[in-house]
């Protein structure tokens, strides 16, 4: 069983999976990976469950040292992945064997990236997941300089490169009203879609602020705490909104003005800090039809993989160009 | 839960009538008994709460009970949201809904000192005694209202209104895990160490949530606790045990 050794890494590094269902009656936080389909591309690309842990990346550069072989993935709408210099192309699993340096990061025009060992990420299994939430200590220490990430037993699975482009969705981010918007004018909803506002510097895996014109509340900002799910964007008294994400505290005590959707909460909290955000309203049966396909997207990626030795079919050549311009798997760092 | 009179149905219909269900994205609904703490609202919230557990519709993926509001979480792909609505209201309605049955614990405190450094100055603001204080705080049964703000934090109602006290202006940056405590008309059992500003009255042995235990969660929201005075001395043998993983509060059926 082979292991990469972390020499290096941003404190924003965490062993996620799909999250922990179920306990936030008891005040569990849900965690889990910030970007599903990040995740999911991940995994499939070393063959394992879309859902499997894998190792989450936020801002910085991580370095590891393998022990032993490994096959392993990096994947995100903007990552980077080398092994002993070689830059690995994007959507592409590779092996790693003893010794060799490997070094991942996110990338400038995303915040998260995940990396999939075959197998699955090893780790303490705390209330049916992996998933690590740091605030309440659960799913075991912190990762660090020193640490090591091990995969599964089963280490035989080939390289494999991904046929097209799942990050390519470049449409506004769409929300629902409510569950509180009647504690607000109308025409908040309406400041809120207009393209005033960016993502906030001050965002981690609980939260994140947006930065804009504040929203006036209609009936003060204090109510009793209810229950919170992810991608609810919630307005304090400052008028400043918060999007909640995968580590909120279970329940709050602000009005929420809208919810973001939840096909579209992990591309949202990719953003860059400093973007500009669109948002748009949408329905309900729009919110449903967009996590159907989100859905399809994530179960179809198993069929859109290709062995790396088929390597330059024509359709995989435009594949790779319409990504990153890379052409060759073995291309030389730039 | 006993059948009501007629006339507690029909003021129950009409409240239940008024419960709200907000959409919170695509993924969950709240529903809204009220707006305040209230723990006539807070019964009704749990009754709802348990009668959907016993029937598990489909996709549903788990309920957060809170004071006011039930937070209900399901796939949007499996779940049928029109009949669920439906059925939720009919649930809410019925005066005849299940209600779990509820474990009732007794917990062990050590009252004062440096187990509840502010116990002399709570019972002060209300002109009583430490013990006066003690008496009526052990007097009363709770009810686990809500489990929030960390993983087993117990949020609970039944504090006597004479007790309720307004939190500190300048909270505490860290408590100790395990504390009993008051914040305005409530009382709680935190779970893990963190920042307060509620009254520390005592503290219990008694770990509510331990990860390497089975269960790891001790109390469910709805669990009715009464609080058992202990002498500082009794303190280390009984912690010892909890830590090794005894729940050490007593469950009466």
């Amino acid at each position: 069983m082979g292991a990469l050794l972390i020499t290096a890494c941003g404190p924003a590094i965490s062993i996620q999976d799909r999250g922990r269902l179920g306990f936030q009656r008891f005040g569990v936080s849900p965690a889990g990976a910030i970007d599903p389909l990040s995740l999911a591309v991940a995994n499939v690309l070393v063959g394992n469950p879309a859902d499997s842990a894998a190792v989450e990346l936020g801002v910085g550069v991580t370095r590891f040292v393998a022990e032993g072989s490994l096959l392993i993935a990096l994947a995100g709408p903007d990552c980077q992945l080398e092994v002993e210099g070689r830059r690995i192309p994007q959507l592409s699993s590779v092996e790693v064997r003893d010794g060799e340096t490997v070094i991942a990061r996110a990338g400038a025009r995303a915040v998260y990236a995940y990396l999939a060992v075959r197998g699955g990420v090893a780790g303490p299994r705390e209330m049916g997941s992996r998933s690590q939430h740091r605030r309440s200590a659960i799913g075991g220490p912190a990762l660090g300089p020193g640490s090591a990430v091990r995969g599964g037993d089963d280490t035989d699975g080939t390289p494999k490169r991904l046929i097209g482009n799942p990050f390519d969705d470049p449409g506004p981010i769409r929300i629902l009203a409510g569950p509180q918007d009647d504690y607000f004018d109308p025409s908040m909803i309406a400041r809120l879609c207009r393209g005033d506002y960016r993502i906030g510097a001050l965002r981690d895996r609980m939260g994140l602020q947006l930065d804009g014109p504040p929203l006036q509340h209609r009936h003060g900002y204090n109510i009793v705490s209810d229950g919170i799910v992810e991608g609810a964007i919630q307005v304090p008294g400052n008028g400043r909104p918060i999007v909640l994400l995968r580590d909120r505290q279970t329940t709050g005590g602000y009005p929420k003005i809208a919810t973001i959707i939840s096909a579209d909460i992990g591309r949202f909290a990719q953003l860059p800090s400093g973007t500009a955000v669109r948002l748009r309203l949408v329905t309900l049966d729009e919110a449903i039809e967009a996590a159907r396909a989100m859905k399809s997207l994530i179960d179809g990626l198993d069929g859109k993989l290709a062995p790396l030795e088929a390597g330059l079919s024509s359709e995989l050549l435009l594949s790779l160009n319409l990504i990153d311009g890379v052409t060759s798997a073995e291309a030389p760092a730039s | 839960m006993t059948r009501a009179t007629p006339a507690e149905a029909g003021e129950k219909a009409a409240a239940a009538s008024e419960i709200r269900l907000l959409s919170f994205g695509d993924t969950a609904l709240t529903v809204e008994f009220g707006s305040v703490i209230d723990a006539g609202l807070n019964a009704r919230v749990l009754a709802l709460d348990a009668a959907l557990a016993s029937e598990a519709p489909r996709g549903v993926l788990e309920t957060v009970p809170t004071y006011r509001s039930l937070l209900v979480i399901f796939d949007p792909l499996v779940v049928d949201l029109p009949g669920l609505k439906t059925r939720i209201r009919a649930l809410a309605a019925s005066d005849i809904a299940v209600k779990r049955s509820a474990r009732r614990w007794r917990v062990p405190v050590v009252y004062g000192g440096a187990f509840g450094m502010d116990l002399e100055a709570t019972a002060a603001v209300h002109g009583l005694s430490a013990e006066e204080l003690i008496g009526r705080h052990q007097g009363a049964t709770y009810t686990v209202a809500m489990i929030g703000f960390m993983p087993g934090f117990a949020y609970l109602s039944g504090l006597d209104p004479a007790l309720a006290t307004p939190r500190r202006p300048e909270p505490r940056q860290l408590v100790p895990a395990q504390s009993v405590s008051i914040g305005g008309a409530q009382c709680a059992i935190s779970s893990v160490e963190g920042p307060s500003g509620w009254h520390m009255l005592g503290r219990t042995p008694v770990r509510g949530f331990m990860p390497q235990r089975e269960p790891v969660f001790l109390y469910e929201p709805g669990d009715a606790i009464r609080f058992e005075r202990i002498a500082a001395d009794e303190w280390p043998a009984l912690d010892q045990r909890a830590a090794a993983g005894e729940p050490v509060a007593v469950s009466e059926p």
